[in-house]
């Protein structure tokens, strides 16, 4: 029998750990969505998961933090984006060199800062509705930030499909040309949605070290910046559907804990694989079945060259 | 009637190429310009100028009296020019509601205020006859729905110049006629167009005005009142061409293919061909006529190895080749229907796509002999006339006419004794159908059997010294060229069955 409890607990936990990998799903999907390919999540993520820590423990200001977080994240995609737009270069090589440059930078400059002890994001307990048993701890007892990611895929789905601004972006990832024909400002539309997403991206970051793991180590996001670009696959390039998945992947990630201190018998280093066996199935299943009716953004990180013949 | 559109002197170059020559082009307000030349002649370049997809390298647009210079196609469109491309730009998986929206500023934007813009275009639809469903996919919608929401798409912006590039050369005849109707109405509103067409008659038919292009240089202007086929014909092509050919009579030789009770299925796995008989000796051409669809891709797809035949047997030269590989099908020339895809690599260059199945022979120890192949390509583009800016070009960067050339060139010159030809002259221009079938002729008259399937009943009766009608799946009776008429054969294309055994 499964106790209560337990359950509760670790269903409000997977949803702390879900928050981060919410944050850079839904970043990567804006991006993607444009015809954008950014590989380099895991690189983004930890530069906001360090800028965040640092600026939180310079400033006494863990909002500061998220923020400066998330610029960080902005100021990598922003070379993504001038070597994927405005050069038109090979996107898959220059996300790997984020992801690189990310873990080198903050390796680096993250020596002095292992240990140290910064300023957090705190959870709110919402009066009442977090006294309910079970229900209250799993819904109502988390930091902003957390109830923040939710409304945020709430609104990057109605920005998505009920703006210009939406239709806009998926007409540049689906099909540039007819964009461009239509006096849409491909390359603009682009960056923008690149930079937006880098900055979700690195508040990702952020939120990993100021609120879920609170401290800050060194290749901490280990290997989350890869499951996101699978959740991409897995919500369909569908921001409503990204909160699922974080979620499930956060529980997941929080179920070898769980599982190791309750004394069940199953490796911890096979707890561990679950979500990378999960990802790679899920990129698999996303091969086998055809791109377009999966759902793939058909211009996705391919170039766009007005008037270029095919 | 006043001038709504100048370019002047204008000049653009791809490479080597000079795609515009120096062009002086014309519209006045509330006409129809027809914009008529042959594939390659530079009617689209002119037209992405106008509309700010390419930039000319000298020369100047003046509309509506101002010099303009448009940097994007949202520069054009704010100038009031509209422009349906030659390849439709709508973004497949949105629907007809938000491909019209797309770019645009509804009241209360960045909303997208749907009441108003289903009002707006239901009037449109009432205006000009343009019946949309406004919450299709797109697709799902057949090419002339495509059209009517590209052209809905262009009116929404309440735009003075509408441009369509080749509109009519994806629609049925019906669809044809209710353009046509369409765009009268347009005009009637005080809208001007431009109509891009290498079809002669249609040019006449709808027009008021007709500049012709031929090869990136303008040839004149005419009033289409003033003009007629033969003078316009000269203008295209630079001389007189006249499409009748004529086959010198000749004996046939000994059988090359025979296909025995041939069965055939399609993707979905029903059969598509079903029971096919024929024969084809030296020299001698059979057409297959019938309306697409009706078996004609999977039989000659089985023929040329390229499907598996379920029943039946194919022989070659008294050679069973029935589901065999390509080593034993060496001798048949294939010209399918599906050029870019099933025809050529577009990828690839215009070396590589005349060389591809002839790599073999240029073997120098481990590698390729590629003088030589260069050598033997040049030859094959000079005798049949490729226009190509070089060998190394991409092969799917060239004009319509000019792939079936490339092709043509490929296969033809192995001295194949079986060409199948499909469709061989669909979508070409004047003088390239005229090229198209004097090769065939040619390819015949030197001792090769030719399969030719086609839905066009001229060129069948032109070409084919035996008339066979396919209908679904079935060969539905093969007459000589000399006792067959149109109305005979088109009784058995649509399905009637022969009276006489
Ligand atoms: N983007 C391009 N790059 C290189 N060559 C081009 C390009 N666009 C057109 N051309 C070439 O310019 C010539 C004119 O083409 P086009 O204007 O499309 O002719 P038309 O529309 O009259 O058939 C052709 O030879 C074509 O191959
Ligand atoms: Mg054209």
């Amino acid at each position: 029998m499964v106790d209560p409890g337990f359950l509760a607990s670790l269903l409000a936990s997977s949803i702390r750990a879900g928050t981060p990998l919410l944050y850079a799903t839904l970043g990567e999907i804006i991006t993607e969505r444009s015809g954008v390919l950014n590989l380099g999540l895991e690189g983004i993520m930890i530069t906001g998961a360090f800028t965040g820590f640092a600026v939180s423990l310079a400033t006494g200001n863990p909002w500061l933090g998220v923020l400066c977080g998330g610029i960080a994240g902005m100021l990598l995609a922003l070379v993504h984006a001038f070597f994927s737009i405005t050069l038109k270069a090979n996107q898959s090589i220059t996300g790997l060199m984020l992801v690189l440059l990310g873990l080198g930078i903050t390796g680096f400059l993250g020596r002095n800062y292992i240990g140290e002890v910064a300023f957090y994001l705190d959870p709110v307990k919402i009066p009442v509705l977090s006294d309910l048993p079970y229900i209250g701890e799993v819904l109502f007892s988390h930091d902003p930030m957390a109830y923040f990611a939710v409304i945020l895929a709430a609104f990057l789905w109605f920005i998505l499909f009920k703006t210009r601004y939406g239709l806009e972006i998926i007409a540049a990832g689906e099909k540039p040309e007819a964009a461009d024909s239509m006096g849409v400002n491909v390359d603009r539309v682009r960056y923008f949605s690149t930079l937006f997403g880098g900055f979700l991206v690195g508040i990702g970051g952020a939120y990993l070290s100021l609120a879920y793991a609170k401290l800050w180590t060194e290749g901490m996001t280990a290997g989350r910046g890869w499951i996101c670009l699978a959740l991409v696959i897995f919500s369909g390039w569908m921001p409503q559907r990204a909160i699922l998945g974080a979620y499930l992947f956060g529980g997941l990630d929080v179920l070898s804990f769980k599982l190791q201190a309750t004394g069940v018998g199953v490796s911890y280093h096979l707890m561990k694989m679950v979500p990378y066996v999960v990802t790679i199935v899920v990129l698999l299943f996303s091969v086998i079945r055809k791109r377009a009716a999966f759902g793939a953004p058909a211009a996705l990180g391919i170039p766009y060259v007005r008037g270029k013949k095919e | 009637m006043e001038t709504l559109l100048e370019m002047r002197n204008i000049v653009k170059r791809f490479g080597n190429l000079v795609a515009n020559d120096h062009i002086d082009f014309e519209v006045r307000r509330g006409e129809i310009h027809g914009l008529l030349g042959e594939n390659g002649a530079g009617k689209t370049t002119l037209m992405n100028i106008l509309y700010g997809i390419y930039q000319p390298d000298e020369g100047e647009i003046i509309f509506e009296g101002k010099k303009v210079r448009f940097r994007s196609p949202k520069d054009a469109i704010s100038a009031g020019i509209g422009m349906v491309h030659q390849h439709f730009m709508l973004v497949p998986r949105m629907n007809v509601f938000q491909n019209i929206v797309l770019g645009y500023r509804t009241p209360h934007d960045p909303l997208i205020n749907q009441k108003w813009v289903e009002e707006r275009v239901e009037a449109l639809s009432e205006k000009y006859g343009i019946d949309v469903a406004l919450y299709e996919v797109i697709m799902n919608l057949s090419v002339g729905e495509e059209q009517r929401v590209e052209i809905l798409k262009a009116l929404f912006r309440d735009i003075k110049l509408l441009i369509l590039d080749e509109p009519t050369a994806v629609l049925t005849p019906q669809e044809v006629d209710s353009l046509f109707y369409a765009l009268k109405s347009m005009t009637k509103s005080g809208l001007t167009i431009i109509f891009i067409t290498h079809k002669l008659k249609e040019a006449l038919k709808v027009t008021d005005r007709i500049t012709v292009l031929r090869r990136g240089k303008k040839v004149g202007t005419v009033k289409t009142s003033e003009t007629n086929e033969r003078e316009l014909t000269r203008m295209m092509v630079g001389r007189d061409i006249v499409l009748d050919i004529s086959k010198p009579p000749r004996e046939f030789g000994k059988e090359v293919l025979r296909v025995e009770d041939l069965w055939v299925k399609d993707e979905r796995g029903n059969y598509a061909v079903k029971g096919v008989s024929f024969s084809i000796r030296e020299g001698e051409i059979l057409g297959i006529a019938g309306v697409s669809g009706n078996g004609q891709r999977e039989l000659e797809e089985a023929i040329a190895g390229l499907r598996k035949v379920e029943k039946g047997r194919i022989i070659l030269d008294g050679q069973d080749i029935t589901n065999k590989g390509v080593m034993e099908r060496e001798s048949i020339a294939y010209i399918p229907e599906d050029r870019i895809g099933v025809g050529l690599a577009p990828s690839l260059s215009v070396l590589e796509n005349l060389m591809l199945k002839d790599f073999k022979k240029y073997r120098k120890g481990f590698f390729l002999d590629f003088d030589e192949m260069e050598k033997k390509a040049r030859e094959l583009i000079e005798e049949f006339s490729v226009k190509t800016p070089s060998l190394h070009a991409t092969a799917g960067t060239l004009s319509g006419g000019n792939i079936q050339r490339l092709i043509l060139a490929r296969e033809l010159s192995r001295n194949p004794r079986l060409i199948i030809a499909s469709q061989p002259t669909r979508g070409l221009d004047v003088a390239g159908i005229d090229y198209v079938r004097r090769r065939l002729i040619d390819a015949a008259m030197k001792g090769a059997a030719v399969l030719l399937i086609s839905e066009d009943l001229d060129e069948v009766f032109q070409l084919a010294d035996r008339i066979a009608v396919m209908y679904e799946g079935e060969i539905r009776g093969i007459m000589d060229r000399k006792g067959a008429n149109y109305e005979k054969v088109g009784y058995l294309m649509a399905g009637g069955l022969e009276v006489t055994a």
